[in-house]
């Protein structure tokens, strides 16, 4: 079988999978509905009921599921591939710490401010990610020669902690109510009201997945070594900072809209890689849709479980994804 | 005979960072295409750097470094790595690639950016882990296999970046016996029967004895002696590069050159301690 045919396949059954999963989760909750009545188009839009339900009520939570677990999904990838460290998640660089922290502060300090239909806590959470990312990235890039993969770690590492401690700070000279509102939106949630914030992140998250597009081949080739690379023809630099911007911005637009989701960023691109192999060109893409239905999934979980309590769906990938990334660490060693 | 310069570094130098110490210091190397040179110095010597310098993935700080006509640093990585492939000395995965996978990953430059490799590119690899023996191996994951093997796949890799020229930074070092002989005969025969120009940086001097035509000594970043192997591996300059006495021997029925290292020279401390590295 050639090469490009695998591609084809394999990719072909991950998009027919996530299509169905998008399609069918809709049609799950309290109220039960009927596909088949939700797309007749033959009876009015006011008298039906279950394409109100299906397009008005559920739809938007379940797109914001798909963008937010393929970003993350595929953010994780790179980032991975990028410090050639299978043990990276998007929330490695210090990108969710500094969104929480523009969260934390809108909420605290009771910023009411709009732009274009959506909130102050989205918009200072993705000014946060994009803060952070400025702040490892010109560390990172003092370097004379590239990216140091090191530096980005270490820098990385210290900045989630520094902005966790920030955090903390904010969160106990916060009055309760508002504390306790700024913890919720740490959980994660994907309870949007309307398209209306998707729509706000999808151009973010469209530019950062044609960064992506460009990049399978070259991913490879980073994950043998920026000095292999370099010798098989990738310029490496180009390629470290195209990877490590795109996947920011992906994370950032991400985080804003349904927080910082943990898990999928490690969980997914793990699982595919033991279906699918190492090759990035099948990973890089199955991980992004696989995390849009296995955080849709999830959401479904938190929404549907406790029935009319609804659980953080941050709390269910953890609760799933903890778990599942122990076995791997001891499997690995 | 006139010989046409493949690769040709012109008086280079190079530091990591600013301030640090020169690791190749002026050093003026010329590749002839066809040619078979070994790079031998101690540890420390800038035999890798030297080697990354001619492959162009360092600029050097100094100096200049000229594929045919052109200065390297002038070509994109991909047109450099379409013309000079690069055998590191070790390749550690961050994930578990199969043998194929990092065979085809050579097909690099010669792809676009959206091209999946055609039967062509496929091809090529196959050929090439054939040429290394290593066609078998195909399907298993590299991380599976033993040193030689993993050696034997990057150079096929290597191979399968369709270069005419070839540095290989020690290929031999930590293999066995078997696989020291087998990587030097595939080498010798890459470049006899195939016309690959290669610079080979190795500790062995009895495998660049064997298979080198020409040899270029280094020590502290400098070329102490270059030139052919003949005239080049003498005790007197293993000596100066090694601080190490030696034999040197060539069989008058194989026509091999044998050194045996007989014992270390004590060299006064004053002279080492001013040598950086």
């Amino acid at each position: 079988m050639s090469i490009r045919r695998r591609l084809a396949l394999v990719l072909g059954g991950f998009a027919i999978f996530t299509a169905a999963i998008l399609t069918w989760a809709p049609t799950v909750g309290s109220t039960a509905i009927s596909l088949a009545r939700a797309f007749d188009r033959s009876i009015p839009w006011e008298s039906n009921v279950d394409a109100q339900i299906f397009f008005v009520a559920r739809l938007p939570r379940v797109l914001a599921g798909a963008l937010v677990g393929a970003a993350l999904a595929a953010a994780g990838v790179v980032l991975q591939a990028l410090l050639r460290n299978p043990l990276a998640t998007p929330f490695t660089l210090g990108v969710s710490a500094g969104a929480s922290l523009g969260a934390m502060l809108a909420v605290t300090m009771q910023l009411e401010f709009g732009l274009l239909g959506i909130t102050s806590i989205p918009l200072a959470s993705f000014a946060g990610s994009l803060l952070a990312t400025g702040i490892v990235y010109a560390l990172a890039a003092s370097q004379r020669r590239g990216l140091s993969t090191n530096v980005l770690l270490l820098a990385g590492v210290t900045l989630n902690a520094f902005f966790s401690a920030l955090i903390l700070f904010v969160q106990y000279i916060a009055d309760f109510a508002e504390a306790l509102r700024a913890i919720r939106w740490m959980m994660g949630g994907l309870d949007v009201a309307s398209y209306t914030p998707i729509v706000a992140a999808l151009p973010f998250v469209l530019l950062a997945f044609g960064a992506f597009a460009v990049m399978p081949r070259t991913l490879n080739l980073l994950s043998i070594g920026a000095e292999a690379a370099s010798a098989r023809g990738v310029e490496v630099k180009t390629a470290q900072r195209v990877a490590f911007l795109s996947a920011s911005l992906a994370t950032g637009a991400a985080v804003s809209l349904g927080g910082p989701i943990g898990f999928i960023g490690i969980v997914v691109p793990h699982l595919v890689r033991l279906l699918v192999g190492a090759d990035h060109r099948i990973v890089l893409p199955a991980s992004a849709l696989f995390g849009a239905s296995f955080l849709v999934v999830c959401d479904l979980a938190a929404r549907t479980v406790m029935s009319p309590l609804e659980i953080p769906v941050g709390v269910v990938t953890a609760l799933i994804g903890g778990p599942f990334f122990l076995w791997l660490l001891v499997k690995r060693s | 005979m006139w010989v046409r310069e493949l690769l040709w570094a012109d008086n280079v130098s190079f530091r990591y960072a600013p301030g640090a110490p020169l690791v190749v210091d002026g050093v003026t190397v010329r590749l002839s295409d066809g040619a078979l040179a070994g790079i031998l110095g101690p540890n420390g010597s800038g035999k890798t750097t030297l080697l990354r310098l001619l492959s162009g993935t360092r600029r050097p700080s100094s100096g200049r470094v000229l594929l045919g006509a052109q200065p390297l640093d002038r070509l994109s990585r991909r047109d450099a790595a379409r013309q000079i492939a690069v055998v590191p000395q070790e390749t550690e995965l961050a994930f578990e690639y199969r043998a194929i996978e990092i065979v085809l990953m050579g097909r690099h430059p010669h792809l676009g950016v959206f091209t999946v490799e055609g039967p062509d590119d496929v091809r090529i690899a196959t050929e090439a882990m054939a040429a290394t023996g290593t066609g078998h191996l195909a399907e298993r994951p590299f991380h599976e296999l033993s040193g030689g093997e993993k050696q034997r796949v990057v150079i096929a890799a290597a191979l399968a970046q369709s270069a005419a020229l070839l540095l290989l930074d020690e290929p031999t070092a930590s293999l066995d016996l078997g696989y020291q002989l087998e990587i030097s005969s595939l080498l010798q025969h890459l470049n006899q029967q195939r016309g690959v120009t290669m610079a080979i940086s190795t500790h062995d001097l009895n495998l660049a004895a064997s298979i080198c035509r020409e040899l270029i000594l280094m020590r502290n970043g400098r070329v102490l002696a270059s030139g052919p192997t003949t005239d080049v591996l003498t005790p007197d300059n293993i000596r100066r590069l090694y601080d190490v006495e030696a034999d040197v021997q060539v069989n008058s029925e194989t026509g091999h050159t044998t050194v045996v290292p007989v014992r270390k020279v004590v060299r006064p401390s004053s002279a080492r301690a001013s040598e950086g590295q």
